[in-house]
């Protein structure tokens, strides 16, 4: 069963292919699944309301099951969606022409019907939770964190609500252009390890759901073209970066470069998105898969072992000659000095770790999850101001992982596989 | 109350350090930095005691800089290097020859032997001869592609075992932007390394000690340090390829610094799929320099101007190369794609 994210053309199509007299049946059972971000946008909730049920009647008319859910409800989510968990494997040829047979003959089973959808609309969403989202995504201070944050966390709802529905596969609407876009961006984030599964036509590292992007061949314009030639409907919501400036974040800045180069330069998208399709996953890091050695957020696997000689390494041998003796990060060693001095105690600068005050802490914290994340996801962790907001479900698994490494530091020795599963 | 170096804290911080945003005095400035590329060099062991290194020299800040560190690296921790410049003179008045005289200044400066070499003595051709017959578009291909044959024949000239260039972080990130650009996934996975592989004869092997320094923060250095260099841009420059990848570099660097580290992190990182068809190194035909093709990329590139072909060597013509090395004259519809239309 396939969950529909960026509904428009991908549902349409859809519709014409599941349709038992369509020459090229599509055979599988479709759901569409929208998440509503006007919280953290700053839409009102009359907006928001207005935005859902646009959204329901559009929805109805395909005849599948859909579900509209807040993305406040991300705050809820079970620890379950950061935990890596074991991909299942893929049956044989033989058997799947099998199953398909079965599936055609025996009809769709799990038909819900409209009564049966659980719709959370906008205006059963607690205020507080309102007020909480818009706490954890102002923690971040630059627009560029705010929307990589924003896209992990939507990604762990839509992750979830497959799950918990009972869907194995996720379908995301992204275009050629949008693709090209995202490589550029995921390069100038870091994200040089993770390319393939931020770009590629499938992703599989929640392991049971696997993301697939099936309108990776169509360009921006093609789709636009046939919205309008065939009527698709349609429903616009602005997103955290709509009518902002050329420079406010590494995203919109990467998305007016290419749409100025291309028009200069005709072959730049499809150049480019070419180019990510002939790149693959680290190899290194599938040898590295000891105890769980995803990223806390983003749940690739890590780029973070510092070779000998590398760019992670060059950043690691800066910060440390231009800040020497206090370990910790800068603006909290002076909130420190400025408390202590106060205080009168004179500087609190010890030699070490042994900083006996107020910012001790939250010291103690921050380096904890940055150690469980990959490079770029460090980077949208350090531009947080508090990682205290963070939901529940993150800090918890980041304990959890936390405690398992000390636990293992303990019994090292009397390990004898080193590479054990977690 | 002025601010302190956040590293010794008891001068008076004069700067602000563009890669981490800390700010420090001179003197801790001009530790870390100089630590840093030392670090760099140590790390990827660029260097063996006792080798000859020709430092590639334009007069830029680049260049200047990376002689003046590595003469002072050498000295200070004993890597027992000769050190060498090598200049090569593409022949562009009012730009190269001006350079030159910085070069010539540097030599008397940090003592060490120069070598020039210039494409008129290599090639037959100076730049200025070639923006002529081929215009303002892609004249910067030849250019790149004869400099790194004239520096390596330079190079072989003085017997040096390894030549270091001063390639730095903006240029390692832009080449990454390039590439993807481009889509040339061969150069892609090679770009980020930090020294090349040594094999065949007429190559040197040549290595990037500035790889992880900050364009800003070279000049920073060389600005404290009151060092003498030559600072214009090469006059046939705006209209490369390359100005766009390098101001959206600059952009990004001005909303997140890091971006410029981040994008090596991540060339680093990337991976080619199995199966995708790469070049094999193999050598030239026509004057044994390696080559992936029959014929080097430069011996193509003197073909076309030569024959009055500038395209001939730009865009892919490999079909072509058969042709060239037997001599055979080009047929009267080839002729017309490769000459040049625009200036």
């Amino acid at each position: 069963m396939m969950l529909f994210a960026h509904f428009r053309m991908l549902g349409t199509t859809s519709k014409q292919g599941v349709s038992q007299n369509a020459h090229k049946k599509l055979r599988f059972l479709p759901g569409i699944v929208y998440i509503d971000e006007g919280g953290v946008v700053g839409l009102s909730k009359e907006m928001r309301q207005k935005t859902a049920f646009e959204l329901q009647e559009l929805f109805t008319t395909t005849g599948f099951p859909f579900y509209i859910l807040p993305l406040e409800q991300v705050l809820e989510l079970p620890t379950s969606v950061v935990m890596p968990v074991q991909q299942q494997s893929e049956p044989v040829t033989g058997a799947y022409k099998a199953a398909v047979d079965h599936f055609l003959l025996h009809g769709r089973k799990n038909d819900v019907s409209p009564e049966e959808q659980e719709n959370i609309l906008p205006c059963d969403v607690n205020e507080s939770q309102t007020c909480a989202l818009q706490q954890l995504i102002g923690s971040a201070k630059t627009l560029t964190a705010r929307e990589d944050l924003l896209n992990t966390l939507r990604h762990h709802l839509l992750v979830h609500t497959a799950r918990s529905k009972g869907y194995s596969k996720l379908m995301l609407g992204d275009s050629c252009t949008r693709l090209a876009v995202k490589l550029l961006i995921s390069i100038s984030l870091g994200r040089g390890a993770q390319l393939a599964q931020d770009v590629g036509f499938s992703d599989s590292r929640y392991g049971d759901v696997i993301s697939v992007r099936p309108m990776r061949d169509y360009s921006a314009k093609e789709i636009a073209f046939y919205s309008h030639m065939f009527n698709v409907p349609y429903v616009s919501v602005p997103s955290l970066h709509t009518k902002t400036q050329d420079k406010a974040s590494i995203q919109r800045l990467t998305e007016s470069f290419v749409t100025k180069l291309q028009t200069d330069f005709p072959s730049t998208v499809s150049t480019i998105y070419r180019t990510g399709e002939k790149l693959q996953t680290a190899g290194r890091s599938s040898s590295a898969a000891a105890d769980g050695s995803r990223c806390l957020l983003c749940l690739c696997s890590l780029d973070t072992v510092t070779d000998v000689a590398s760019a992670l390494q060059a950043t690691l041998i800066s910060e440390q000659l231009s800040h020497t003796k206090i370990q910790g990060p800068e603006s909290e060693l002076s909130t420190a000095e400025e408390y202590c001095s106060i205080k009168g105690e004179g500087t609190c600068r010890g030699t070490g770790g042994g900083v006996v005050c107020c910012s001790s802490a939250k010291e103690v914290d921050t380096p904890d999850l940055r150690e469980l994340m990959c490079y770029s996801c460090q980077l949208t962790i350090k531009d947080m101001s508090s990682i205290h907001h963070l939901p529940h479900y993150i800090l918890s698994e980041a304990q959890r992982r936390h405690s398992r490494s000390l636990m293992r530091e303990e019994i090292r020795e009397f390990l004898l596989d080193a590479d054990e599963d977690d | 109350m002025p601010a302190l170096c956040s590293n010794c804290s008891e001068k008076r911080a004069m700067l602000k350090r563009p890669k981490t945003g800390h700010s420090l005095c001179k003197l801790c400035f001009f530790f870390a930095f100089e630590e840093e590329i030392h670090q760099t060099i140590v790390a990827a062991k660029l260097f063996k005691p006792g080798e000859t290194v020709g430092i590639a020299a334009s007069g830029g800040k680049d260049s200047t800089v990376l002689a003046y560190i590595m003469k002072l690296l050498n000295e200070r921790y004993n890597y027992g290097l000769k050190l060498m410049l090598i200049s090569v003179d593409e022949g562009i008045t009012g730009y190269r020859d001006d350079s030159l005289e910085t070069v010539k200044r540097n030599q008397q400066q940090y003592e060490l032997p120069l070598k020039i070499v210039s494409y008129e003595e290599l090639y037959g051709w100076s730049m200025d001869a070639i923006v002529k017959q081929v215009g303002l578009k892609n004249n910067c291909t030849f250019c790149g592609v004869f400099r790194r044959q004239a520096l390596d024949r330079g190079a072989i000239m003085l017997r040096v075992d390894k030549i270091c260039t001063g390639h730095n972080a903006d240029d390692v990130a832009e080449t990454v932007l390039m590439n993807v650009l481009r889509g040339d996934i061969a150069r892609l996975r090679r770009c980020t390394a930090i020294s090349t592989a040594s094999e065949g004869d007429g190559v040197v092997p040549r290595c990037k000690p500035l790889k992880y320094a900050y364009e800003k923060e070279i000049v920073l250095y060389a600005y404290f340090k009151k060092l003498d260099y030559f600072s214009t841009e090469c006059i046939y420059s705006p209209n490369a390829y390359r100005g766009y990848a390098r101001t959206f570099l600059k952009d990004l660097e001005s909303i997140r610094p890091s971006s410029i580290i981040d994008i090596i992190h991540s060339g680093e990182n990337l991976s080619v799929r199995e199966g995708v068809k790469m070049p094999v190194q193999g050598t030239c035909s026509r004057c044994g320099y390696i080559s992936s093709q029959a014929l080097c990329k430069a011996c193509v590139l003197l073909e076309g101007l030569n024959r009055g072909l500038p395209k001939l060597g730009i865009g892919k013509h490999h079909r072509l190369h058969e042709k060239i090395l037997s001599q055979q004259p080009l047929t009267e519809n080839e002729e017309k794609k490769l000459k040049s239309g625009d200036f």
